[in-house]
């Protein structure tokens, strides 16, 4: 009888049963997105599965985007750390190295500026190379690459070697992640000569853009915004279908104020417009999908009928491109506002970690009052 | 034991064919023929020259800033000269020698350092990319080019040239480390000139020898002497058949003297003296041909006038046409960044054509 010597532990190592659970799932919602991917990629298995269920997440879409055109076209290669046996850190190449083999979905070495520059040799001598970069955060080493050559090597040579890539990149806030997990650089790359930026905003819209990317003769950086990898679910058709690059989506038609946004935050506008219905307010809602070259007339024809805009996006307020759209309608369409143009934006910090993060990002409610406040004007 | 067995960069030996003094080591044969050795020297000659010229026209105000090649012409001439057509060349900026022996006309080359975009445009099967300027960034270009040539199973090399400065980026070290994974057929060639600008090797690294950074990546380095033509020549050809017959990649690191400034805007008398320098003078590539060629009988004053008038001739007449080549069109610094002009550089483009009357 007695108590077992095991039993005797000091007291600070007793914890009750409920701090032994899961912490709330809020905090744990970056595992949790990872760990959902896991078991996508092992149960479902994505890749080898006939395409009975047509409701795909954005995920799935890419995953099928890749490979229906390294189907189409064997030039077409996947390189990338941990893209081939592992099938990608969110699962967005799985099942692709089974079905392509290893030389043609490639895990490299930990290099980012070496797999963006050694995609562009393949580039160069007629592959179409699509490079992943694990992280928006570990895009910076490329942009030697990207700046000082990628873009500039068509310029360079007058058109006798050419860079037909893309760079895919999971970017943007929004998933609790560690530090550098959660960046937006899409101005830093519009700002820069000779290469395409696209964002896609659902599964559907991804598929589309990504086969225009993969086939587009000139270098596109492909923003893919993580926050909404899975959910969003939508029907996704097999098959070739394209989205033109430079051409930025209606997603709703309004009289009242436009509101322009890309990426994760054409979700929360959505979100804020049906809120604003309540106080009548009839918003116009347009998706950029390529950041650089802009579609500029058709936010243009916009501001020409609602007289009033509202711009949406989770990167750094000051040049960020807000900043950019509003000069660009300074340009061509001044005469036409009825109240300056408003920018609902990151600030001009690092993105915090998960404590804070709801500090950072735009949400509806800061989307709402940005409208009324041009709405009042 | 091959060649790059026996001069494993951590054994110390630097590998070497003919002496400074013009005679060869013990060697069954030549590894160039009279006549090819003639007319490389012509070559080297000419490359000579025709950096000297360029020197000269910046002097002028003819030509923008440029980077002299003198005394590195051996490197340059004797790997270019083991190309096959269907090799690439990534020159950094101080090749006018490799690329010149790939097939880029002298007027090609002095349109580029004259300011024309035209310059960096190298003909239909001429497989010699442009200047590259950040250092150090090429290499990864020449790692993916051979990369691809091998999937697709084409027996091709590449090579990229760069110097001692190079081997301390990151790009290179990161072009180094996926050469070695991936086995890609690409010849590293770095010029170790002695300097970047004015940092002496010594401080560029703490290893002994450049060639051994090869041997952390997992594949042969070799140190030759980059004033001699023929072991420059003999490394080269060793390497490129070994990449083309699967062998993988290899680091070749030239030593030889930058006796120029680093680029015309350089004035390197503020970091080194005429008594550094002078040592190197007698290992210059070109007097230890001309010693060797004297003593087969196919060198005389009256022979080398005759190749210097002739070499003359012809790039003062390319000067002439490269100065006659017009101004640019407008559309000219718009029509080359896309594939098509986007609407925003078109937009751009008028704009600049209104404000030029």
């Amino acid at each position: 009888m007695g108590v077992k010597k095991e039993f005797f532990i000091p007291l600070t190592l007793i914890v009750s049963p409920a701090f032994a659970e899961a912490p709330a799932r809020r905090t744990r919602l970056w595992e949790v997105e990872l760990r959902a991917g896991r078991r996508q990629g092992r149960g479902e298995n994505i890749g080898r599965k006939e395409l009975t269920m047509s409701k795909l997440n954005m995920v799935e879409a890419i995953n099928l985007a890749l490979r229906e055109e390294m189907e189409r076209d064997n030039q077409v290669i996947v390189l990338g750390e941990d893209v081939g046996r592992e099938g990608g850190v969110f699962r967005v190449t799985d099942g692709l190295q089974d079905k392509f083999g290893v030389d043609r979905v490639v895990d490299t070495p930990l290099a980012e500026s070496g797999i963006v520059g050694a995609a562009m040799g393949m580039a160069l001598y007629g592959l179409r190379p699509i490079a992943e970069i694990q992280f928006d955060g570990f895009l910076y080493p490329c942009l030697d690459q990207i700046t000082n050559h990628i873009g500039r090597m068509r310029n360079r040579s007058r058109g006798r070697f050419t860079c037909p890539l893309v760079i895919r990149v999971p970017y943007g806030g929004g998933i609790h992640a560690p530090e550098h997990h959660s960046e937006s650089p899409e101005a830093i790359l519009a700002h820069t000569p000779g290469i395409k930026v696209v964002i896609p905003s659902t599964p559907y819209e991804a598929k589309g853009l990504l086969f225009s990317s993969i086939r587009d003769p000139n270098p596109v950086v492909f923003l893919e915004p993580k926050r909404i990898y899975r959910a969003i679910r939508e029907e996704v058709p097999e098959g070739d279908y394209t989205i033109p690059l430079g051409k930025a989506r209606l997603v709703q038609e309004g009289k009242d104020v436009t509101l322009i946004a890309w990426g994760a935050m054409v979700r929360e506008v959505l979100n804020a417009a049906e809120q604003l219905k309540n106080d009548k307010i009839d918003v116009e809602m347009i998706d950029l999908r390529t950041i650089s070259p802009m579609d500029v007339e058709t936010v243009v024809t916009s501001i020409r009928k609602t007289g009033r805009g509202v711009i949406v996006h989770e990167a750094p307020k000051t040049c960020g491109l807000g900043a950019e759209i509003i000069a660009l309608i300074n340009e061509k369409a001044f005469l036409s506002l009825q109240a300056p143009i408003e920018r609902v934006t990151g600030f001009d910090i690092p993105v915090p970690l998960m404590k804070s993060e709801h500090y950072y990002l735009p949400n509806p409610k800061r989307i709402v009052m940005a409208v009324k406040k041009v709405m009042s004007f | 034991m091959g060649l790059f067995d026996d001069y494993h960069p951590l054994k110390g030996k630097m590998f070497q064919i003919l002496k400074p003094d013009g005679t060869l080591h013990p060697i069954k044969e030549p590894p160039l023929s009279d006549q090819e050795t003639f007319q490389l020297y012509q070559k080297i000659l000419f490359i000579r020259l025709a950096d000297q010229k360029a020197l000269m026209l910046q002097r002028q105000g003819r030509m923008g800033t440029y980077a002299p090649i003198h005394g590195q012409e051996a490197c340059q001439v004797g790997s270019a000269y083991v190309l096959q057509k269907g090799d690439w060349v990534f020159p950094a900026f101080r090749e006018l020698g490799a690329t010149w022996m790939r097939g880029v006309s002298l007027k090609t080359i002095y349109l580029y350092w004259m300011g024309y975009e035209e310059g960096s445009r190298a003909p239909e099967g001429i497989n010699v990319m442009p200047v590259s300027i950040p250092v150090g960034t090429h290499p990864l270009h020449a790692v993916g080019v051979a990369w691809a040539a091998k999937l697709k199973g084409d027996r091709m090399v590449t090579v990229a040239y760069f110097g001692d400065g190079a081997t301390s980026k990151g790009d290179f070290h990161e072009a180094m480390n996926l050469a070695g994974v991936f086995k890609t057929p690409t010849i590293f060639f770095c010029q170790n000139n002695q300097f970047a600008i004015s940092v002496p090797r010594k401080i560029q690294t703490a290893s002994e020898t450049l060639a051994q950074k090869a041997i952390a990546y997992g594949f042969d380095g070799i140190q030759v002497d980059g004033n001699d033509l023929f072991a420059v020549y003999v490394a080269t050809k060793e390497a490129v058949e070994k990449a083309r017959s699967g062998g993988g990649p290899t680091l070749i690191e030239g030593v030889t003297f930058r006796f120029g400034p680093h680029t015309t805007a350089d004035d390197p008398t503020k970091y080194r003296t005429e008594k550094e320098i002078e040592p190197w003078k007698p290992l210059d590539p070109l007097v230890r041909l001309r010693l060797y060629l004297k003593g087969k009988g196919l060198f005389s004053e009256e022979v080398e006038k005759r190749l210097i008038e002739e070499a003359q001739k012809e790039i003062d007449q390319v000067v002439i046409e490269a100065e006659a080549v017009p101004a640019p069109e407008v559309e000219d610094i718009f029509k080359f960044v896309f594939s098509e002009m986007t609407p925003q550089l078109k937009e751009q483009m008028e704009y600049l054509k209104g404000t030029l009357g």
